[in-house]
């Protein structure tokens, strides 16, 4: 494995509060040492990051790969790649795959492809329950020592109470974190939109924001009573992100995610039936937007990610209701987290943190830091390139991106995945 | 931007009456206004759309939406084809797109489109060959904007110019599409007020965006009502614990004559068909002489062949409907 020196670059760790000058050391895969070199330390490779950020690999807590299953949209290979491309290092993949991740031999199968695509690291979140069904616990202890980092319902809310009760203790007997998405399943029904006014003129089924407070008391209830940590995954309230804000406060062991586009857009892009804006949880109202935007900024929802959901161009290609839920995300994220800082939102090492070490610690993950000794992924960042999304711009085999059109700031120039370059200028 | 009319104010689909100028809304009035004269004679077809070839599809069951469509095609001589999609067949199979590309080969000029999914008149419209139009006789919950046409064309012509009208609507207004293309056809041709009237569990959040009064209590809302249009409703609302029973619905809000009595002393019953009675309305009331139900079917002839004369033809008035051609 090669050594490399990263050299005048602008490092950003968040987990260490680090953002300045600094030149960065790798060997055997693993960040050597930051600023001066070790003794006797010869580059085999030195990479000019002058003018650069040098950040941690970014770490995508919600992707779907569509593999196993539902390669005409994806698979683990493009999708991996294209993550790389865009500075991501480690995709968390849903386990709503066909077959479900519930297995050890699934978990195997995408390692193995993962592996092939030497790309970012792909980690499989293991089902919560067998079959995502809800009502038999997964084989969790085994997920784990297959490779799991993470348990969770994979936006297939287990609806019976008693049964998310014993599956929260039981995968805290083996310290595996827990990811929940905060969805009502009665309250949410067939809504595909907000409950509003532009659910009420398209005629559109609409879902109130109670279908995520509902799930959230619940879940806020039983963590409280158990002491075992959760991860709220993709808040999209208001309310939703007041009351983990609160329950933070009130000291319980519950972090949260938003996916990006919440941040960005609401209820009225679905108008004209627009169903690259068809997402679950639904697009909601400026005052969400809002809020949810202030909880990034305060540390409320300590990770963004892309909830990458990559489809054919049928998918969307057909009246609303009938759409498939999702945007494509990997090649986006970078940039619009960057676009967040230009905006005044968050400082550059916040929002760095939010992709970065955020996501890590909600997960338990040994990755999102420049620490010496760490597992050298690494993106460097060209914070000036100006791009607009198209369809041909994407990577992802996923078209349906909800940003095209748009002119964004900032691109992966190169990233490393355990001391290996898997993209850059010259790849 | 609008799908159904282009730039120069032409009317290319006709999808939903939200949005459309009210020229244009008196306009397909005026021209229905014209062709209800033919439609009294004894030889009840005008030369208009001979040679043209319009494409009912309809992937809903309908008698009496499809089949004044089909009357009103036939009467201005266009080649009419009905298609009936049984909801079983349109599995993800063929695709609608696929469908559509199909039937475009079969050199069409029109399709009048019934669809469960809200949207899906205006995804078709989105995808048609320039030169094809596109009629939406009802997408889900969205719009079905010739009921609402013709319905105010049947106010227009049993109580006159709309703007001193207060007109309730009632009923199940969270699942109907004729409700939220009543409302804008109403507000569009400047109707004084707009109220609807329904139980919370079947009203639409933020409804009174649309410009409407909403009424919970059927008593206040009747109160000075010139029109009373009634909506049907659908039987399996009790499954979804949105009603407890029909009883009650028609004690709440169900319409009696001794509610009626409320309402301006001319004022009219409406309703879109077919009518539950009991539910929505007092048998007394359906066949009452404030009732216009039976004419509101007759006059949706005529407003579906204005309609489909104004998207296929861009005729604007009575003078050039070929009206001239027709035997007296």
């Amino acid at each position: 494995m090669s050594r490399i020196h990263i050299r005048g670059g602008h490092l950003i760790d968040p987990a260490h509060r680090r953002n300045g000058p600094g030149d960065v050391f790798v060997a055997e895969g693993r960040i050597l040492a930051l600023d001066t070199p070790p003794a006797e330390f010869t580059p085999d490779e030195t990479i000019d990051a002058s003018g650069q950020i040098v950040a941690p690999g970014l770490v995508d807590a919600a992707v779907r790969l569509r593999e196993p299953g539902a390669t005409r949209k994806g698979g683990i290979v493009p999708e991996a790649r294209a993550a790389a491309a865009a500075g991501i290092t480690t995709l968390l993949q849903q386990p709503d795959t066909t077959p479900i991740i519930d297995t050890p031999s699934v978990v195997e199968l995408i390692h193995s492809r993962a592996a092939a695509a030497d790309a970012a690291r792909v980690r499989p979140i293991g089902a919560l329950t067998h079959g995502l069904g809800g009502e038999y616990l997964a084989e969790m202890a085994a997920l784990r020592d297959a490779g799991c980092p993470a348990v969770g319902d994979g936006g297939r809310p287990v609806a019976n109470s008693l049964v998310l009760r014993r599956a929260l203790d039981y995968a805290a007997t083996f310290s595996l974190p827990v990811v929940i998405t905060p969805e009502d399943v009665a309250l949410a029904e067939s809504g595909r939109v907000h409950e509003g006014e532009v659910a009420t003129r398209l005629g559109l089924p609409g879902q109130p924001a109670a279908t995520e407070t509902t799930a959230l008391a619940r879940l806020l209830a039983l963590v409280e009573e158990l002491g075992t940590p959760a991860h709220i995954a993709r808040l999209s309230t208001a309310r939703g992100a007041e009351m983990v804000a609160q329950a933070q406060d009130r000291g319980l062991p519950i972090t949260a995610d938003v996916a990006i586009h919440q941040l960005f857009f609401t209820e009225h892009d679905c108008a004209a039936y627009n169903t690259a804006a068809h997402v679950r949880p639904p697009l909601r109202t400026q005052a969400d937007r809002d809020a949810l935007r202030q909880a990034v900024a305060e540390g409320v929802i300590g990770t963004i990610c892309s909830d990458h959901q990559p489809h054919d161009p049928d998918a969307k290609a057909c009246p609303f209701a009938d759409s498939e839920p999702g945007l494509s995300g990997v090649d986006t994220l970078l940039p619009l987290v960057l676009r967040l800082v230009d905006e005044g939102l968050l400082e550059l090492g916040e929002a760095i943190h939010r992709v970065t070490h955020g996501p890590a610690q909600a997960f338990g993950l040994a990755a999102g830091t420049l620490t010496p000794g760490a597992t050298a992924d690494i993106t460097i960042i060209d914070p000036r390139t100006v791009w607009r999304v198209t369809p041909e711009s994407l990577r992802s085999r996923g078209r349906n991106s909800l940003f095209i059109g748009w002119e964004l700031t900032g691109s992966a120039n190169t990233t490393l995945v355990g001391g290996r370059t898997v993209h850059s200028p010259a790849l | 931007m609008s799908v159904q009319l282009e730039p120069n104010g032409r009317l290319r689909h006709l999808l939903t009456t939200e949005g459309l100028p009210r020229e244009m809304l008196t306009r397909i009035l005026d021209t229905a206004e014209s062709f209800s004269g033919v439609l009294g004679k004894s030889v009840k077809k005008v030369p208009l759309l001979r040679g043209r070839t319009i494409i009912n599809l309809f992937f809903e069951p309908s008698t009496r939406t499809r089949t004044t469509f089909e009357l009103a095609a036939q009467r201005l001589s266009a080649d009419v084809l009905n298609i009936d999609v049984a909801t079983s067949s349109t599995s993800k199979g063929e695709s609608l797109l696929d469908m559509l590309r199909n039937l475009e080969a079969m050199q069409c000029d029109a399709f009048v489109v019934r669809h469960a999914d809200s949207g899906a008149a205006e995804f078709i419209a989105r995808h048609v060959r320039p030169g094809v139009a596109v009629i939406n006789a009802g997408d889900g919950r969205h719009a079905h904007p010739t009921q609402a046409l013709l319905d105010a064309f049947t106010i227009r012509r049993e109580k006159g110019p709309l703007e001193p009208l207060t007109i309730a609507i009632v009923g199940d207004i969270l699942h109907s599409r004729v409700a939220r293309s009543q409302i804008h056809a109403l507000l569009g041709l400047g109707a004084g007020q707009v109220r609807v009237i329904a139980p919370r569990t079947l009203l639409p959040r933020d409804i009174q965006r649309l410009g409407v009064r909403v009424y919970e209590d059927m008593d206040a809302g009747l109160e000075g009502a010139d029109v009373v249009m009634m909506l049907r409703l659908q039987r399996e609302r009790m499954r979804g614990a949105l009603l407890p029973s029909e009883s009650e619905f028609f004690a709440r809000f169900g319409l009696t004559e001794k509610r009626l009595e409320r309402t301006h002393p001319d004022s009219i019953v409406m309703h879109p068909g077919p009518v539950n009675r009991g539910v929505e309305l007092d048998p007394r009331v359906a066949d009452g002489p404030r009732s216009v139900i039976l004419r509101q079917v007759t006059n949706g002839i005529a407003v579906r062949m204005a309609v489909m004369s104004i998207v296929l033809g861009g005729y604007s008035d009575a003078t050039e409907t070929g009206l001239e051609e027709s035997p007296s």
